[in-house]
C-alpha cells in the first residue's frame, strides 16, 4: 500500500463519514430514525351543502388560503347528510378517520366520548361575537364540555307560492294549523298539494314533526329528563290533526320523501309549500330562466318563507343545528384546532356566510347586525332562527338520550303510522314504549 | 446400455423433501392452512366478535360491560324487529317462489333452439351482473314519487288518474323492492336451470312424448325430478343471500316508510351504525343466525333426500 499519513486517514474517514451523514447509509450509520418536518394535515367531512355555491368557494378559496396561511395541508370531503352519522360510528370504532366530522343536531352527544374538548375555542368565540345563542350552545355543550364547535344554523322555515295562497284566500301565510288545514284542503283540490316529509331523513321530518308537537303541548318528557310525557291528551290530539291534514291537504307521497325531494318538488310545481331551508328560494333566484311558474314568470318572484303556524301551545321552531367535532382519534388535533380558530374568524366565516345568502344562521348575535339581512326581505324570517330555536329533548336536556330519540326518528314515525292508519292513541302509545326503552336506562 | 445401467443401478431413493410431499396428510395440512386462515379471520372472527358485541352494551366509543342477554330481551319486545322479522320471510318468501317460477320458465324457453340463442343467454344475465346499487338507483327513479316513469306512462294510457305512491305506501313500498329483488334474482335462476336442463337427456322427453304423454306430464314427471338437485342447491343460495339482503332495501327505502320495509340487515344497521348503538344492532343481526340455521338445514337435508332417490 502506498505510504498513508494518519492524518489522510482520518481526514478520509471524516469526509466519508460526512458522506455517509446522508441517504440511506447516513441514516444506517447514525442508528436513529430520521426527524422529517411532518407536514400539518387536516381531514374535514362535512355535508354535500345545499347551497352549492358555498362548497364551491371553500375548495377554490378559502381552503386554499387556509392551506398557504396555516401551512398545512386540509382535505374537505363532502358526502350526503344522512351519511355522516355511519361514518363517524364506523371511524370512532376503527380507531381512524376524518379529523373534524360535522355534526348535526344532538349528534355530538352520541359521540362524546369520542370528541376532544373544544371548550376553549368556543368560549373565545363567544366572547368576540356577542354571545352562542342558548339553542346552539345546548346543542354542543352538556354543561361540561364543549362536544362540538358551533358552527351554523340552516333555518326551517315555510317555503310558499304567494300567488297559489292568494287565489284561495290567503293574502299572507295560515297563522294556525286550522288556518293552514283550509288552505290545503282548497289547494290539494286544485292539485297544489302540501308537501311535508314524514320519512326518515335528519333535516326536514324532524324539523316540522318536533315543532308541530310542541304547538299543541306535547313533549317527549318533563322537565325532570326523566318521565316520559308524550302519551297525553295534546299529543293524541296533534295527531289526529295530523292525519286529517294529511288526508286533505298534503302529497301523500312524502313519505318516501327524504330532504331532496321536497325542492324537486317544489320547483317542479308540484307542491304550494313546504318546511325547508332557504336552498328552494337560493335555487330559484340563481337560476330565474330555468325555474318559472307556470304564467312563465321568474318562480323565485313567487316564493315568501314564513315560520311555522302556531297552536294550542304556542309557535316553535326547530332548527337544524351544524357543528363540527374533534375527533379524540385524530392524530391532527392541534392542526385542526389551529384550523377552527382560522375558518370561525370574522373575516374568513365571514365569506362564507355570504356565500350562503341568508339559507345559514351564524351561531353567535354579532350577526345579526350583518347587511346581508337587508338585503333580501324573503330571507328575512331566517335571520332570527338561530336565536328562537328549541332543542329536541324538551322539557328535558338535549342530552344523549334526546339524540338517541332524534336519530330513532321516534316523533316522526309516531306520526307517520298514524297517517298511514294506525290510531292515534296507538301510535303515541307506540312512540311512548319507544321513549320509555330510550329514558329508563 | 444407459438405461439399462440406470434400471439396474437400483432405484434410487427420492430426496427427503420429496418425501414428504407425497405424505398426504401434511400436504392436506398445508394446501387447507391458506384458506382456513381466511375463513378463520374473515368469518369466524367476526362471527366470534359480533357475538361479544351483542352480549355487551357497546355503545360507539364505548365498549361497555357484559350484560348477558339483555340485548336480546330488549329485542323480543321491540314492535320493530318483529317487523322486520315478518318482513324477512315474506320477502324472502314470494321472492323466492316468483323468482323460481320465471327463472324456470325462462330457462325452458332457452333451452329451445332458436337464432341468437347465445347473445339471448348472455343479455339475460344483465340484472344479475349490474352492480346492484346502480341497477336499484334506476329503479328507485322508476319509482319516484313525483318523477316516476311509471306512473307518467300509466297515467299518459289513461290508465290512473292519480299518482300511485310506490315507495310511501307501506305495501306497496313492499311489493316495490320484492319486483326489484325478483327482476335482479330471475337471471341466476334461469342460467342454474338452464345448465341443470341441458343435463336431461332429450331422449328421456322424446321417450314420455312417444307414449303420449302431455307436456305438463313430461314437465312433471321427467323434467321435474331430474332437476330437482340443481333446483334446490340455487333455491339454497337463493334464500341465504335474499333472507340477509341489504343494499337493496337500503337504497330504495331505507327500510321505510315508517319501518315497513325493515329487513335484518337493515334494521341492524339503523340500530348499530346510525344511532350508534352498536351491541344492539349486533343482537339484530345475530337473531338473523337461528332461523337461517334451520331453513338452511331443512333445505340441506331435503337435497340429501333428494338425491339418494
Amino acid at each position: 500500500m502506498v505510504n498513508t499519513k494518519r492524518r489522510s486517514v482520518i481526514k478520509l474517514a471524516g469526509s466519508a463519514a460526512a458522506v455517509a451523514s446522508t441517504g440511506m447509509a447516513g441514516i444506517l450509520a447514525s442508528g436513529r430514525t430520521p426527524a422529517y418536518a411532518q407536514q400539518k394535515a387536516v381531514h374535514w367531512l362535512r355535508w354535500v351543502d345545499f347551497v352549492p355555491a358555498s362548497d364551491t368557494l371553500l375548495r377554490k378559496e378559502l381552503l386554499p388560503r387556509a392551506e398557504k396561511e396555516l401551512g398545512m395541508k386540509i382535505t374537505l370531503e363532502t358526502v350526503n347528510g344522512n351519511d355522516l352519522q355511519p361514518r363517524a360510528t364506523a371511524a370512532i370504532q376503527s380507531g381512524t378517520g376524518p379529523d373534524l366530522i360535522q355534526a348535526f343536531n344532538t349528534n355530538a352527544y352520541i359521540y362524546a366520548n369520542s370528541v376532544v374538548d373544544l371548550t376553549d375555542i368556543a368560549e373565545d368565540m363567544s366572547k368576540r361575537e356577542g354571545g352562542i345563542y342558548k339553542y346552539c350552545r345546548s346543542l354542543c355543550s352538556d354543561g361540561k364540555m364543549f362536544m362540538s364547535m358551533p358552527w351554523a344554523v340552516p333555518g326551517a322555515m315555510i317555503s310558499y307560492r304567494k300567488s297559489w295562497f292568494e287565489e284561495v284566500g290567503f293574502n299572507a301565510f295560515p297563522k294556525t294549523w286550522q288556518e293552514l288545514h283550509d288552505a290545503a284542503k282548497k289547494l290539494k283540490a286544485k292539485g297544489r298539494p302540501i308537501g311535508q316529509t314524514l320519512g326518515h331523513t335528519f333535516g326536514d321530518a324532524p324539523t316540522f314533526t318536533y315543532p308541530y308537537m310542541w304547538s299543541w303541548g306535547g313533549k317527549e318528557v318533563e322537565a325532570d329528563g326523566k318521565t316520559v310525557a308524550i302519551n297525553s291528551k295534546e299529543t293524541i290530539e296533534s295527531v289526529k290533526f295530523m292525519t286529517q291534514l294529511w288526508k286533505d291537504g298534503c302529497d301523500e307521497g312524502a313519505l318516501a320523501w327524504d330532504d331532496t325531494n321536497n325542492n324537486r318538488a317544489f320547483l317542479s310545481g308540484t307542491i304550494s309549500a313546504t318546511l325547508n331551508g332557504a336552498s328552494i328560494y337560493i335555487e330559484s333566484s340563481r337560476k330565474p330562466d330555468t325555474y318559472q311558474t307556470e304564467k312563465g314568470t321568474p318562480l323565485f318572484k313567487d316564493i315568501l318563507h314564513s315560520p311555522l303556524p302556531a297552536g294550542p301551545a304556542g309557535q316553535f321552531g326547530m332548527h337544524l343545528m351544524q357543528s363540527d367535532m374533534l375527533m379524540k382519534y385524530s392524530k391532527n388535533q392541534a392542526a385542526s384546532k389551529e384550523f377552527l380558530k382560522w375558518i370561525h374568524d370574522e373575516k374568513n366565516y365571514g365569506e362564507w356566510f355570504n356565500s350562503q345568502k341568508g339559507y345559514s344562521t351564524p351561531c353567535t348575535a354579532m350577526w345579526e347586525k350583518n347587511p346581508l339581512w337587508d338585503k333580501d326581505p324573503v330571507m328575512a324570517p331566517f335571520k332570527v332562527a338561530a336565536r328562537l330555536g328549541q332543542a329536541p329533548g324538551f322539557a328535558g336536556l338535549p342530552n344523549q338520550k334526546a339524540a338517541e330519540a332524534l336519530s330513532k326518528y321516534i316523533i316522526t314515525d309516531m306520526y307517520a303510522k298514524a297517517v298511514q292508519g294506525m290510531a292515534a292513541e296507538e301510535s303515541v302509545k307506540w312512540a311512548e314504549g319507544e321513549l320509555k326503552k330510550i329514558y329508563s336506562v | 446400455m444407459a438405461v439399462t445401467a440406470v434400471s439396474t443401478a437400483g432405484a434410487r431413493k427420492p430426496p427427503p423433501r420429496l418425501r414428504k410431499l407425497e405424505d398426504e396428510r401434511w400436504l392436506a395440512a398445508v394446501l387447507l392452512a391458506p384458506t382456513a386462515v381466511l375463513l378463520g379471520l374473515f368469518i369466524a372472527y367476526p362471527f366470534f366478535e359480533g357475538v361479544m358485541l351483542s352480549l355487551s352494551s357497546a355503545k360507539v366509543g364505548d365498549p361497555g360491560q357484559f350484560v348477558g342477554l339483555a340485548n336480546f330481551a330488549k329485542l323480543w319486545d321491540d314492535n320493530i324487529f318483529w317487523t322486520s322479522v315478518w318482513n324477512t320471510f315474506w320477502y324472502t318468501g314470494v321472492t323466492t317462489v316468483f323468482k323460481l317460477g320465471l327463472g324456470l320458465w325462462l330457462a325452458m324457453l332457452l333451452n329451445r333452439h332458436f337464432k341468437g340463442k347465445a347473445i339471448v343467454r348472455a343479455f339475460i344475465l344483465l340484472p344479475f351482473i349490474i352492480p346492484t346499487v346502480l341497477s336499484t338507483f334506476a329503479w328507485k327513479w322508476m319509482f319516484d314519487p313525483t318523477f316516476s316513469v311509471i306512473n307518467w306512462s300509466l297515467f299518459k294510457l289513461g290508465l290512473i288518474h292519480m299518482r300511485i305512491n310506490w315507495l310511501g305506501d307501506p305495501s306497496l313500498a313492499m311489493d316495490s323492492i320484492m319486483v326489484v329483488n325478483i327482476w335482479r334474482g330471475v337471471p341466476f335462476f334461469a342460467i342454474s336451470l338452464l345448465a341443470g336442463l341441458q343435463t336431461i337427456s332429450p331422449e328421456l322427453n322424446e321417450a314420455a312424448a312417444i307414449d303420449g304423454a302431455r307436456p305438463w306430464a313430461r314437465f312433471w314427471y321427467v323434467t321435474w325430478p331430474l332437476l330437482l338437485p340443481v333446483t334446490m342447491v340455487v333455491m339454497l343460495f337463493s334464500v341465504i343471500q335474499t333472507f340477509a339482503d341489504f343494499q337493496l332495501v337500503y337504497v330504495m327505502t331505507g327500510g321505510g316508510p315508517a319501518n315497513a320495509t325493515h329487513l335484518f340487515a337493515t334494521y341492524a344497521y339503523q340500530i348499530g351504525i346510525v344511532s350508534g348503538l352498536l351491541s344492539q344492532g349486533a343482537a339484530v343481526s345475530l337473531a338473523m343466525f337461528p332461523f337461517l340455521f334451520v331453513i338452511v338445514v331443512v333445505q340441506l337435508l331435503y337435497i340429501r333426500r333428494v338425491e339418494t332417490r
